[in-house]
């Protein structure tokens, strides 16, 4: 509008008004943003010493109780990646660490709807920087936090003589980093969806439930053949089912490519949807209607 | 960006307006919250915006900081369009939102720091610029505390100075007194004033509040999606023929005014 009437300005009266001179966001802003995001997930995991707390006792009563009278019951087999019988509370240690990164992915996609009303996300969405890369630093600071919790639950679980080879301590960490990008893009993609949450219990019920336990984090999926021919087609659509196997081979430093391209796969597509209802003008905000709920 | 290129943004941000919004509409579904709003607020102003809850301040605020985009109109940050150059526009603006905002649980400093990183400003020099713009708000010397130790007023005034760390020509504050005690929103307005005098910033100020306006203070009357007066106080008494601002405002939006509680 104005742009053919400013070119015979002089540039000292510019100069005169601005207050900054116009800056692009170069990398090192990008990467300065980047951490920033990243550092704030972190800081406020550990300040919140109750939610840390809670996030490392969900677990580990499943392990030390559930666990122990399970193992009684369900007699573990022979199964890739394990090369021996194993105990099933060995059995049961990456469905726990799938565990820890759902509810973490759930209760920051939570956070996120209470941000979006509080004000905290419209917070991060006027900065400068493209939407898309906000929201994904975002994601991965949540990554960042619930691969946390795994390596302090995996080093308590070391005690309770689930000892996995040295090696898988480090080949599990790309398996926790996919599968949490998977896992905190659902969440962020209903965060945009959700209208509002009044309590977890919702989440618990309709998202956490149905997928923990219509997967194989609890039991073997021939074990579901077995009983449930339909269950365990279910189970082998879920999402989760694939994140857990591909901790669990990754932990014994394997790999399993068939729950790895599944993963890679819904990562991109929850992702992309979540990134599509944030957008400004296509997105679903903006025909949910009222700003943040108000 | 080039050189000349740059020189030419500048140019064109020192012959615009801190913000103008012109002829903005927006729906939800059937219910218009905006009808072709459009309002100006020049640098170095003070320009408030008024109008009961539910007059769609919040969603023009929404429209302006781009959580969604405007459909209909034009919102223009120092010159640059919202919607065709958010980022040159949003490096402009800095936002007070009505709600909190900050972590309660982190210090001052750790709230403004992750504030500077979300505008890319390098950490050295994000130290400094957080330590000067605790001091504009008189709050420097708790820059470690937690956020959860300071009352409403302090923590609002820490919100103006996150606001402040990258620099903006255009601030917004969406009801920024609302739960605060007479002493508090007084601090609150007078620093804010104080800025728009000796920085030149353009202030858009929404409220329901009558006795926040001063004499010299530009005035935007929004009622139910429509802007009804814009202009300076004489003029809106002047217009209506009434002898003060409430009862100028009552009979211009032909409301029993709820700014009269106030």
């Amino acid at each position: 509008m104005s742009s053919d009437v400013i070119e015979g300005r002089t540039a000292a009266s510019a100069d005169a008004l601005a207050a900054e001179p116009v800056k692009r966001l170069g990398l090192r802003a990008y990467l300065v943003c980047f951490r920033g995001i990243v550092w704030r997930e972190v800081l406020r995991f550990l300040h919140q010493r109750e939610r840390f707390l809670s996030a490392l006792v969900r677990p580990l009563v499943w392990l030390f109780i559930f666990a122990a009278g399970f193992r009684q019951v369900l007699g573990v087999s022979i199964i890739p990646p394990y090369e021996s019988y194993v105990l099933y509370e060995v059995f049961v240690t990456p469905g726990l660490v799938g565990m820890i990164q759902l509810f973490n992915a759930m209760q920051s996609s939570l956070s996120m709807v209470y941000d979006r009303e509080t004000g905290a996300m419209r917070t991060l969405l006027v900065s400068p920087f493209p939407r898309s890369f906000l929201l994904s630093s975002k994601l991965v600071g949540g990554v960042a936090v619930s691969i946390l919790q795994v390596y302090v639950f995996l080093a308590i679980a070391y005690f309770w003589e689930i000892e996995p080879p040295r090696i898988g301590y480090l080949t599990v960490l790309p398996a926790l980093i996919l599968s949490g990008l998977m896992l905190g893009s659902l969440a962020l993609f209903m965060s945009s969806v959700i209208r509002q949450l009044e309590n977890f219990a919702g989440v618990m019920n309709f998202v956490i439930f149905p997928m923990f336990f219509a997967s194989s984090a609890l039991y073997p999926l021939w074990r579901i053949r077995e009983s449930s021919p339909l269950l365990y087609e279910i189970c082998r659509l879920n999402p989760f089912t694939h994140a857990v196997e591909l901790i669990r081979f990754a932990l014994y430093g394997q790999v399993d490519w068939t729950s790895l391209a599944i993963v890679v796969g819904c990562t991109v597509l929850f992702l992309g949807a979540a990134i599509f209802a944030y957008n400004p003008s296509k997105g679903l905000i903006a025909r949910r209607g009222g700003p943040g709920g108000g | 960006m080039s050189q000349s290129a740059s020189a030419a943004v500048a140019a064109g941000e020192a012959s615009s307006a801190a913000l103008r919004v012109s002829g903005v509409s927006h729906k939800f579904g059937e219910k218009t919250a905006l009808d072709d709003v459009s309002l100006e607020v020049p640098r170095g102003t003070f320009t408030v915006l008024l109008g009961l809850n539910g007059a769609g301040k919040s969603t023009l605020f929404a429209l302006i900081t781009r959580l969604y985009d405007n459909v209909t109109g034009e919102i223009r940050i120092l010159g640059h369009d919202v919607r065709r150059a958010p980022t040159l526009a949003l490096q402009r603006l800095g936002v007070v939102f009505q709600s909190r905002t900050l972590d309660t649980d982190l210090s001052l400093a750790q709230n403004l720091s992750y504030h500077a990183a979300l505008h890319g400003i390098p950490a050295g020099e994000a130290r400094r610029r957080c330590r000067e713009a605790l001091e504009t708000v008189a709050l420097a010397d708790r820059a470690n505390e937690r956020v959860r130790a300071l009352s409403g007023g302090q923590a609002r005034r820490v919100e103006i100075a996150r606001s402040l760390l990258h620099r903006p020509n255009l601030l917004l504050l969406d009801e920024p007194t609302v739960g605060l005690d007479i002493g508090s929103r007084e601090g609150v307005l007078g620093i804010v004033r104080s800025l728009v005098a000796t920085r030149g910033l353009g202030v858009l100020w929404a409220t329901h509040l009558i006795d926040e306006i001063a004499p010299d203070d530009r005035i935007v009357l929004l009622h139910k999606g429509r802007v009804l007066y814009t202009g300076d106080v004489p003029g809106m008494l002047a217009a209506s023929g009434a002898k003060d601002l409430r009862v100028a405002f009552r009979i211009m939006t032909g409301t029993a005014s709820e700014a009269e509680a106030a």
